[in-house]
């Protein structure tokens, strides 16, 4: 890990809707995201993570404050895996897209490509012509999972990558987005709901709840002597289930 | 599922059948369509004449053939003017929003809230009457209803997360409308075609009936109904041989409207 910030959040407010509708949904958040660094994020259902996400990748644009993104280009898996697949093309096409827009139009080479991505996330080579309602949900994560990477984006925003997969195939994914990490010398921010993953492949952690960050620090730090009382609520939520 | 298909099924048989006929009268018609003939004046359905004859003796039968093409012709120019400039108006207002596409929405809010024939007739006494002036003038006026429709498709497409994907993937815009979100429209796009085909026939047939549409001695259905009424009595069969070849034109390609709707589970 350098000390490169990848990212900088500096005390952002976010709204969506706009005239009377407009409303607060995060409130002065501040983070910082070093170059090789995995960052998780945690809350309850409606806190927010989706949102800071997508403020941070600049995906919602009312906001105030202070935002540098220091990449390239930085890419997003999207929470709902059905929404982010367009329902019109097929998975091939979604697959090679990205390379097509930069330059790319040998159709063997695309398909090589598109193919070899397709097996990385463990899927095969016929699924290349289905669409992505001839998919199932897990399948379909994957498919958003490989469209984020064969782009070369050297941030990569994860929205619950791998809530609908089943438990072998969520570590093999997890694995996979360690390898290729240290690999590619990736940074991820990593939105998930299970504490135990988080503790797994992050290396800092923020904790919110209605909009606020609540809590951040190492993983280790903030599991091991959490200092707000909603985290150490969630902290016990989750041991109790574990 | 089953009945949804029956709808789609016999729209299309119909269209194929009525669009053999409008071929077949491109380049063939038993008689030459404007030719007159004393003899046969209000002569009715015969095997020489199988729709009969109107007041000046021209077969009605060659007459349709013919009329049929002038009017499916007029309705699909009318169409690819409307729908072309519909589409990209409405692409570029519905994805981009905001001032312009407020300003532009209005303007077409206030020209389709007159009927469009009777606009169509005020373009018409401007700038004439004529077959070119007819394609004209209803295309223009067919352009406000195709670009809402097509901008309604794209606000309910702009924001999915597969756009938002596009737009960090660095796709230009412009191939995010036209490549990534337009083919998840077609389906609404095409029933709305065949709402505006349908438009565009009995707009054509009645400007033409107000004799400010097709001049003589061109020939389409919408002018023949015109003529025709004159002699509803002497020879019933110069109104009922036309008027059904509209109501079958307009028919199967309603139908197939109607199928592609029930198919995708919408009322447009
Ligand atoms: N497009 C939107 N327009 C208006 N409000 C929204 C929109 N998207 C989310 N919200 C609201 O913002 C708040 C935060 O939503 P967000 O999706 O960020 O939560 P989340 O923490 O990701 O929840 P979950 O764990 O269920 O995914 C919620 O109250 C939600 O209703
Ligand atoms: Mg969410």
């Amino acid at each position: 890990m350098t000390n490169e910030i990848i990212l900088h959040l500096g005390n952002v407010n976010s709204y969506y809707g706009r005239g009377k509708a407009r409303k607060q949904v995060l409130k002065n958040i501040s983070l910082t995201l070093h170059k090789g660094e995995v960052l998780g994020v945690v809350g309850e259902s409606g806190s927010g993570k989706s949102t800071l996400a997508k403020c941070a990748i600049g995906l919602v644009t009312d906001i105030e404050g202070e935002r540098k993104l220091n990449v390239e280009n930085s890419q997003m898996v999207f929470q709902d895996s059905y929404g982010s697949l367009n329902p019109a093309k097929t998975v091939g096409w979604i697959l090679e897209e990205p390379l097509r827009v930069r330059g790319l139009r040998d159709k063997k080479e695309l398909r090589r490509r598109a193919v070899e991505m397709l097996q990385t996330v463990g899927l095969e080579e016929e699924h290349y012509d289905r669409k992505p309602s001839q998919l199932s949900g897990g399948q379909r994560q994957r498919v958003s999972i490989a469209a984020s990477l064969i782009q070369g984006s050297k941030l990569i925003i994860l929205d619950e990558p791998v809530s609908a997969l089943d438990v072998t195939l969520q570590a093999q994914i997890l694995q996979l987005l360690v390898d290729l990490k240290e690999r590619l010398d990736l940074s991820y921010i990593f939105i998930s709901h299970d504490l135990a993953v988080v503790y797994q492949i992050c290396d800092r952690v923020m904790v919110m709840y209605h909009g606020e960050v609540v809590e951040q620090g190492d993983v280790d730090a903030v599991y091991d002597n959490p200092q707000h009382e909603y985290t150490k609520k969630l902290l016990e939520a989750s041991l109790s289930l574990g | 599922m089953k009945k949804r298909n029956w709808y789609l099924r016999l729209g299309v048989v119909i269209t194929f059948a009525v669009a053999a006929f409008t071929l077949v009268g491109m380049f063939y018609t038993p008689y030459d369509a404007t030719q007159m003939s004393s003899a046969d004046k209000y002569a009715p359905p015969s095997l020489s004449h199988l729709f009969g004859c109107d007041q000046m003796g021209r077969d009605i039968f060659s007459r349709t053939l013919e009329g049929i093409g002038t009017t499916v012709t007029i309705a699909l120019a009318t169409l690819a003017i409307g729908f072309l400039a519909g589409l990209v108006i409405g692409a570029l207002c519905g994805y981009y929003g905001g001032l312009i596409d407020e300003i532009v929405m209005r303007i077409c809010d206030a020209v389709t809230a007159f009927p469009s024939t009777l606009l169509a007739i005020v373009v018409i006494a401007v700038i004439g009457s004529g077959k070119y002036n007819v394609i004209a003038a209803l295309g223009i006026l067919f352009i406000p209803s195709f670009a809402r429709l097509v901008r309604s498709e794209f606000i309910k497409y702009r924001d999915r997360d597969f756009v938002n994907m596009a737009k960090l993937t660095g796709v230009p815009p412009l191939r995010i409308i036209f490549v990534h979100i337009l083919p998840n429209t077609w389906p609404v796009l095409l029933s709305g075609l065949t709402i505006g085909f349908n438009n565009a026939v009995l707009a054509e047939a009645s400007m033409s009936y107000l004799g400010i549409g097709v001049t003589p001695p061109d020939a389409s259905l919408g002018r023949m109904l015109s003529e025709a009424q004159g002699y509803l009595f002497t020879a019933p069969w110069y109104t009922v041989f036309p008027g059904l070849v509209v109501i079958l034109l307009i028919l199967g390609v309603g139908m197939i409207g109607e199928g592609i709707r029930e198919r995708i589970g919408e009322k447009v």
